[in-house]
Formats: C-alpha cells, sequence, structure tokens
C-alpha cells in the first residue's frame, strides 16, 4: 500500500541510469568531462559550466553525516523516530538519506560521522540509496 | 527602479485570522482584497494590475470583477508577495498598469478549497528526497541546523530563546495567535516534532489572508491613507531541495535579495528602525539577520540572547510575533510585510516610536526563494 509520506520513486529517462545501477547495489553519479566537478541529481548536463558532454560512473559509496533531524511524527513506513539526513559524498555532492542500522538518537548520530551506502529495497524497480555507520 | 516611486496605498488582512472554517481559499483571498479597498477607498473597478500566488490571477480578477491589464502569478512560496511588490513596482514606473492588487488567502488549518501543486514522484523532489520519509516543511527546512550549531555554536537554549522573544511581541497584538509569555524551558519542554526542533520552535497552522494595492507616490498623495513609500526591493531563488542547498549555515537567495534591497535603497544597516524575517521555524531569524549583514556570521544567536531584537533593542524584529506566534496559514510573506505597513504608518499595536524605515525579509520553499522589500514613511530621506 502506497504511503504519501514515503512514496516510491518513479525514473524519468534522465535518471534511469540512476535507478539501473541500484539494481546491482551501486551507487551511480554524474562527472563533467570538461571541468571534472561530479554531481547529484541526475540531469544531461553539468550544472556547473553547462557542458552538455558528461558521464556516469560509479561512486565510491563512502560519505559522511552532513546534516539532519531525527523526525518524531509518526510515519507508517517507520518504526517509532527516524532520521532524516542529508550525506556528503566522498566525491562532493551530497544526498538525502535516512542513517540506518544504528540507533536514531542524537548520541549515536554524531556529524561528520563515516558512512557507507546500503541498499533499501521498495519495489522490483526502486532499490532506494541508503547510508549506515561505516564498518571501517 | 527609482526609490520612493511607488507607494503601498491600501492594507489590510483577513476579517478574522486563526480559524476560519467558513470560507474557501478564494474567499480569503477576496475578503483581504476587499479590507484593503475599503482602506483606501477603492472598488475593483478602480484595480488594473493583480498579483497573487497559489491561486492564478485568472480566479481572483474574475471572482472579485477586476478587469486587469496586468498580471503576475509569481508563485515560489511564502516570499511571492514580497516578489509581487516588487514587479508591481516596476509595472507600474513602466506604465503598464496604475493601480496594483496583491492578494494572498490560505485555508492553511481548515483546509477549504486549498489548493498547492503537488510534487510529483517523476519530480527530483520525488526521487531524491520524498523516498525517505519527510513529513513537510517541519522535517525539511529544519535539517540544515545541526550543521549550524556544529559549526557556528549555536545551543539549544539560544534556537528556543527566538520563540520566547517573539512571543513577548505577540503580546501586544490583539490579534495573535499566542499571546500568553513563555520561557526557554517551556520551549525546550514542549513535544519534540523533529530534533532538534520542539513544537514552540515550528510555526501555527492557522487561516487567513492579506491584501495590499500599490500605485505611483505621486497618486498616493490624493489618498486617504498614509503612504508608505517602496525605497528599495531584491529577490533571487535557489532550489526547491534543501539537500541541494550550497551552505547550511547561510542561504544563498537570502544573501543576493538582501544584498539587492539594500544597494537599490541606499541605506546602511545602522538606517534600519523595524525588520521583518520571515520565521517559519525559529532559526530563520538566525539566517535572515546573518545573510541581511546585520550581524557576522555565527553571531545571530548571542545578539537575540542579548535583546536586541526584542522590546526595547535596538533592532525590533518580528513585531507582530511572527509566524511562530501570531499566525503562519502557509505562506506568512503577507504578514509580515502587513506588520512593516502598520509600523510605517504608526499603527501597529506594537509600534516602535519614530520608525521610519523597515525592512521586510521574506522565505519561500525551504530556503528555495527570497525576496525583501525596503519601505519608509518618510520619502525626502534617499
Amino acid at each position: 500500500m502506497s504511503n504519501p509520506f514515503k512514496p516510491l520513486p518513479e525514473a524519468t529517462p534522465e535518471t534511469k541510469p540512476f535507478w539501473e545501477a541500484t539494481q546491482k547495489d551501486e551507487l551511480h553519479i554524474q562527472q563533467c568531462n570538461d571541468c571534472a566537478s561530479h554531481y547529484f541529481p541526475p540531469r544531461p548536463f553539468c550544472p556547473s559550466c553547462g557542458s552538455r558532454n558528461v558521464a556516469w560512473k560509479k561512486a565510491s559509496g563512502k560519505a559522511t553525516l552532513f546534516s539532519y533531524v531525527i523526525n518524531h511524527l509518526k510515519n507508517p513506513s517507520y518504526d517509532g523516530p527516524y532520521s532524516i539526513a542529508v550525506v556528503q559524498l566522498e566525491e562532493g555532492p551530497r544526498m538525502m538519506s535516512n542513517i540506518v542500522n544504528c540507533d536514531q538518537t542524537p548520541e549515536a548520530l554524531i556529524l561528520d560521522m563515516p558512512l557507507e551506502v546500503t541498499f533499501e529495497r521498495m519495489s522490483d524497480d526502486i532499490n532506494l540509496p541508503q547510508f549506515q555507520p561505516a564498518k571501517q | 527602479m527609482k526609490r520612493n516611486s511607488i507607494a503601498i496605498v491600501g492594507a489590510a488582512e483577513t476579517t478574522k485570522l486563526g480559524k476560519i472554517p467558513e470560507l474557501s481559499q478564494i474567499s480569503l483571498h477576496a475578503d483581504a482584497a476587499l479590507n484593503a479597498m475599503t482602506d483606501c477607498g477603492l472598488k475593483p473597478s478602480d484595480i488594473d494590475g493583480v498579483a497573487c500566488s497559489m491561486e492564478w490571477p485568472t480566479h481572483i480578477a474574475h471572482y472579485l470583477g477586476i478587469t486587469p491589464k496586468w498580471v503576475d502569478g509569481t508563485s515560489v512560496g511564502g516570499c511571492s508577495f514580497m516578489l509581487h511588490v516588487r514587479h508591481a513596482a516596476a509595472a507600474i514606473n513602466a506604465g503598464l498598469c496604475e493601480t496594483v492588487l496583491i492578494t494572498h488567502g490560505e485555508s492553511g488549518k481548515s483546509l477549504i478549497g486549498k489548493f498547492r501543486p503537488p510534487v510529483l514522484p517523476t519530480h527530483l523532489q520525488g526521487q531524491f528526497e520524498l523516498p525517505y520519509g519527510p513529513m513537510g516543511p517541519p522535517t525539511l527546512f529544519t535539517i540544515p541546523v545541526l550543521r549550524y550549531m556544529k559549526d557556528m555554536g549555536l545551543t539549544h537554549e539560544q534556537l528556543a530563546n527566538i520563540a520566547v522573544v517573539q512571543r513577548e511581541w505577540a503580546a501586544a497584538h490583539p490579534r495573535a495567535s499566542f499571546r500568553d509569555p513563555i520561557t526557554v524551558e517551556d520551549v525546550l519542554n514542549s513535544r519534540m516534532i523533529a530534533y532538534p526542533f520542539h513544537l514552540l520552535e515550528c510555526c501555527l497552522v492557522t487561516d487567513g489572508g492579506g491584501a495590499l494595492i500599490l500605485t505611483s507616490a505621486e497618486r498616493a498623495k490624493d489618498f486617504q491613507t498614509k503612504p508608505v513609500y517602496i525605497r528599495g526591493t531584491g529577490e533571487s531563488v535557489e532550489t526547491p531541495m534543501i539537500s541541494q542547498m550550497e551552505s547550511f549555515t547561510s542561504s544563498r537567495a537570502f544573501r543576493v535579495s538582501g544584498r539587492q534591497a539594500f544597494e537599490s535603497a541606499g541605506i546602511q544597516h545602522s538606517d534600519v528602525d523595524h525588520l521583518m524575517i520571515y520565521d517559519a521555524f525559529a532559526h530563520l531569524p538566525i539566517f535572515g539577520l546573518e545573510d541581511l549583514g546585520f550581524v557576522k556570521p555565527g553571531e545571530a544567536g548571542d545578539f537575540i540572547w542579548e535583546r536586541n531584537t526584542a522590546p526595547g533593542g535596538k533592532l525590533p524584529m518580528n513585531t507582530n510575533g511572527g509566524g511562530l506566534s501570531y499566525m503562519h496559514s502557509g505562506m506568512y510573506g503577507m504578514y509580515a510585510l502587513q506588520e512593516s505597513v502598520r509600523q510605517m504608518r504608526g499603527t501597529s499595536p506594537a509600534q516602535v516610536e519614530g520608525a521610519t524605515l523597515s525592512v521586510c525579509h521574506g522565505v519561500g520553499g525551504m530556503f528555495g526563494a527570497s525576496g525583501t522589500i525596503v519601505m519608509t514613511n518618510d520619502p525626502s530621506s534617499s
């Protein structure tokens, strides 16, 4: 059953490579071949310089915890309060994530802590990237 | 824009604020519009420009019986009205129209005839933010704050104190939703919404509306109301996704909009007698004070703690109690503008004595957009 507070994403032609990569438990982002900057979310040109000469590449999956809140409003998709975070990828771009597989408390969620990507199976089509504390 | 060439001659809020289940969203626009027309002695047939947000200008013009020759439906969230003021001033100066009505109405609490454009599962937000379970602005707009606290040293008590000071201002306003004094402990003991934000650090949810009428400064002299002149303006947008904001300790849209407003007005910070900074959540005044340049980065928490923005302080801010205590229908910018107009007319229940210059700064979306208006009641001061 669909939950308006955790809706299933739908890929567009521009984002399809991202979602296809997640099917192999891989996080892919884009890089500009002209100015070398990595960027996210996906689009068929570089938001730094406007070049269409861009390529997909596999990200390391390493990130750090940039900021977050712990939501206490009831959401049927989550078992109690849960983190809604922004993580900074090793390559530079930031993305939203829950911080999973750890206590959802300020004591357990320390800014700048190392994280690694994992995946949450939402449907046949969507394997959602999530981040958890790095196992070293 | 030539300084002080345009004036606000009509201004009013809806007859009631708070819970208004007997009116749909479009009727809240109309109630405020009719009150603003009464305020300055105009009829719908006297209006030739219409600007509004959420509702289309088509809907509002038809509903009120207006035949406009200029419309603006800019919709960038709660600061849209600041942008409407800026655009209307430019349009009147360009001769596109003479008398502009800007309306807002929102059934934020009763949800009667309320429309908001949906975020679809194919939008970038729908693909890359909503799957992580955010439940509206309390769980998104608040995400930057832990980063700000770590980098700048803001404390939980200083964040809570912002709600306390604004409640002091609200106490003077008969129309404010919440007027009873609160303490830092009250705020920190209120229900946790999204750590580190407690209930009293989040805005109200109410019904209401407001409207403004603008015309040239020359024509303004013929109106029954005290003209409030537009001295400077600014606007900008950044991103619809909080996760993609450039910085979590400063808003680019705030900086760009604020700088344009101050430069076009030709003012220094020490010239400002009264300040409104849209406060959907307690951290907004912190970002606003720093990004507009009233204090250096990292100093706003102390500045408010030391009562500089409180009643009796040197920089009276959010003198209606703000979105935290006065009202917040969802797009609060109109109510901030109304309080700046009242202060410039000398009619606010929390009047700053002798105030001649007011800065009104708005946010749209979640740090997604910004608009800044500098008003004065003294057109000779430019």
